[in-house]
């Protein structure tokens, strides 16, 4: 959950930023009769271990492990300090491997799915809650809290306990409910299975960020605009699609985008859950490349495989980012 | 507006219903925590507990190392929250209300430093950090929790230093204030809520992390609570009663914490956005 709140600035963003706007001219108007007194160079001074920070410990780790995915890098190399290039192979053998094509369509499969999940079933409850009365509304608001804050690990185990093959609640409502064979069922035992444990996790805690923003991206749409609507005679359908939906549409692309990012690189939750398993069956792209990098000790083919991670990550993602850039740069 | 009978009752009823489903979690971990072991493993499950035990929290308190990874956890936490609420505070500062060129290529910055793949780029850090021999330390950890949050914070502080009108630390500049007595009596005491919920974000970062301290600290010394819980249930096998408690008390800051800060939090958190 450590990106989860991240998204709350961003996400609110595209209805709701324009308020900051009016700071600027005043701003400008600020700096022109500034005392001479002050340096030009205090705001400068006052980024530096900002940007510091994210040169060495954001910027160096990037170009590291572009460097290292052109490295032959296993144990010996590593406990030698040695350094030895070896061009495109790392590159080489992981797109010419079995594996990789396979783990990329698991992970956006797995990445899409949960997205769909998330958002249609967080759209709904956000819109629930705009509906309900102030008790109720509050009482779930409690419970969707819980589920967000619980921290992944915790929650992973949790999960593993509710979905145990013996004693494990799950199970023992499924042979209630009449599937016998669910029983004694191992849910760890079989790829299918396994994710959709997974899933089930990410998507109960990611929904409760997607519905209580939704939620209170409602309560800042006009009530005139529901009035006009009705004035001109439109039902509750016709009033859902023409005020509410345009209203929300950019807080749902955005939102989005941001749970794809999120999901797609999710790992403690994958990896805590069976470790990859069964028989590495389980592994998206992060987890892959920890696997083939730290586990089987290929750093070189990790590094390429992460570079490769990323590489899918931003063609997925292109077009967020460019709205985000084109709208930062509008109200900057 | 009337609504129907049927039209007041399923928002309800739903509600009702999600409320258990998202609920359940946390309560199964709490109830099956101080459920006697006898009720954990029953052919049909004891939903509601009535013989309360703490021999699952003894049994997990006890366990080898767990004071010192608390230990860990807490120092690493409250450490880098501190560092980057000092850093984002600076930084935050010259994007709100100073002019400068290069400004807007700053704020980029952050925006796109925010979304940076932690998850994918360990294998890069854990070399960084086995260069410098900082291996097994609880320095680079800090360091590097710091600045996953230090995006995030600075532009959401650097919305709030903006939502603070400009007069008022005008006319405490008039006053005889410097420019630093402006900032630290004027804006800072205002910024309450920003820094409220930059360190709920802050903190729950630290303390979730799990794929770099994997990498970084083999040693059970050095290691924080998330790695050794996710080790536990296979340390302790399929007793499940004391991994519950161990995960109880893992979740239990976080979860006070959101309950208490929540509304604060994410309404700082849009506030900071919508008031100009």
């Amino acid at each position: 959950m450590s990106v989860q709140t991240e998204g709350t600035d961003t996400a609110g963003g595209p209805a709701v930023r324009k308020g900051r706007v009016p700071a600027p001219p005043r701003g400008a108007d600020r700096a022109s009769r500034s005392p001479a007194g002050r340096p030009a160079a205090a705001p400068y001074l006052l980024l530096l271990p900002a940007l510091a920070a994210t040169l060495v410990l954001l910027g160096w780790p990037l170009v590291k492990n572009g460097m290292l995915s052109f490295q032959n890098l296993n144990p010996r190399q590593l406990i030698q300090h040695l350094t030895e290039w070896n061009g495109f192979h790392n590159y080489q053998q992981v797109l010419t491997g079995p594996d990789f094509r396979k783990v990329v369509e698991r992970s956006v499969f797995l990445t899409a799915a949960n997205v769909v999940l998330i958002m249609v079933i967080g759209t709904l409850i956000g819109l629930l809650l705009a509906r309900l009365g102030k008790k109720t509304r509050l009482t779930l608001l409690v419970g969707l809290v819980l589920a967000w804050a619980m921290p992944y690990i915790a929650a992973t185990t949790v999960y593993q306990w509710l979905f145990a093959q013996r004693f494990g609640v799950v199970n023992w409502v499924l042979d209630k409910l009449g599937w016998h064979s669910m029983a004694d069922y191992n849910w760890m035992g079989g790829q299918f299975s396994t994710f959709s444990v997974i899933v089930l996790l990410i998507v109960w805690q990611s929904v409760p960020f997607v519905a209580i923003n939704l939620y209170a991206a409602t309560t800042t749409i006009p009530k005139e605009l529901y009035e006009a609507a009705a004035l001109d005679g439109a039902g509750a359908w016709r009033s859902f699609t023409s005020v509410t939906l345009p209203f929300l549409r950019p807080f749902l692309y955005s939102t989005t985008f941001l749970e794809v990012i999120w999901v797609f690189k999710a790992f403690p939750q994958v990896f805590a859950m069976n470790e990859g398993g069964p028989d590495r069956l389980t592994e998206t792209l992060p987890i892959y490349a920890y696997v083939e990098g730290v586990g089987n000790q290929h750093f070189g083919v990790g590094a390429a495989i992460s570079f490769l991670t990323i590489l899918v990550l931003l063609v997925i993602t292109s077009y967020y980012l460019r709205m985000v850039l084109k709208q930062e740069e509008d109200e900057l | 507006m009337k609504r129907s009978l049927f039209g007041r009752i399923w928002p309800n009823a739903t509600a009702a219903v999600l409320f258990v489903g998202f609920v359940f979690p946390v309560y199964w971990m709490f109830a099956t925590a101080f459920k006697p072991t006898g009720d954990i493993i029953a052919e049909n499950p004891v939903w509601f507990p009535t013989h309360l035990t703490f021999d699952h929290f003894d049994k997990a308190v006890h366990a080898d190392h767990f004071w010192t990874l608390v230990g860990n956890s807490v120092t690493v936490t409250l450490c880098s929250v501190l560092l980057s609420l000092v850093v984002a505070l600076l930084a935050s500062f010259a994007l709100a209300r100073m002019r400068f060129k290069g400004r807007r290529g700053f704020v980029v910055t952050f925006m796109l430093a925010q979304m940076a793949p932690w998850e994918v780029m360990i294998i890069a850090i854990y070399m960084i950090v086995r260069d410098g021999d900082m291996l097994n330390s609880l320095v680079p950890l800090t360091v590097f929790y710091a600045m996953m949050v230090l995006p995030l914070t600075v532009l959401t502080l650097r919305g709030y230093i903006a939502a603070v009108p400009k007069e008022l630390e005008e006319s405490a500049m008039v006053d005889g204030c410097t420019r630093f007595q402006a900032f630290r009596k004027v804006i800072f005491p205002l910024l309450a809520p920003g820094l409220m919920a930059t360190s709920l974000f802050g903190f729950i970062t630290a303390w979730n992390e799990f794929p770099l301290v994997l990498i970084l600290n083999k040693d059970i010394e050095k290691q924080t609570l998330p790695l050794w819980l996710s080790q536990f249930q296979t340390a302790f096998g399929d007793d499940w009663g004391a991994t519950m408690a161990a995960s109880s008390l893992f979740a239990l800051p976080i979860l006070i914490l959101f309950i208490f800060l929540q509304r604060k939090a994410v309404s700082g958190l849009t506030d900071g956005a919508v008031k100009g």
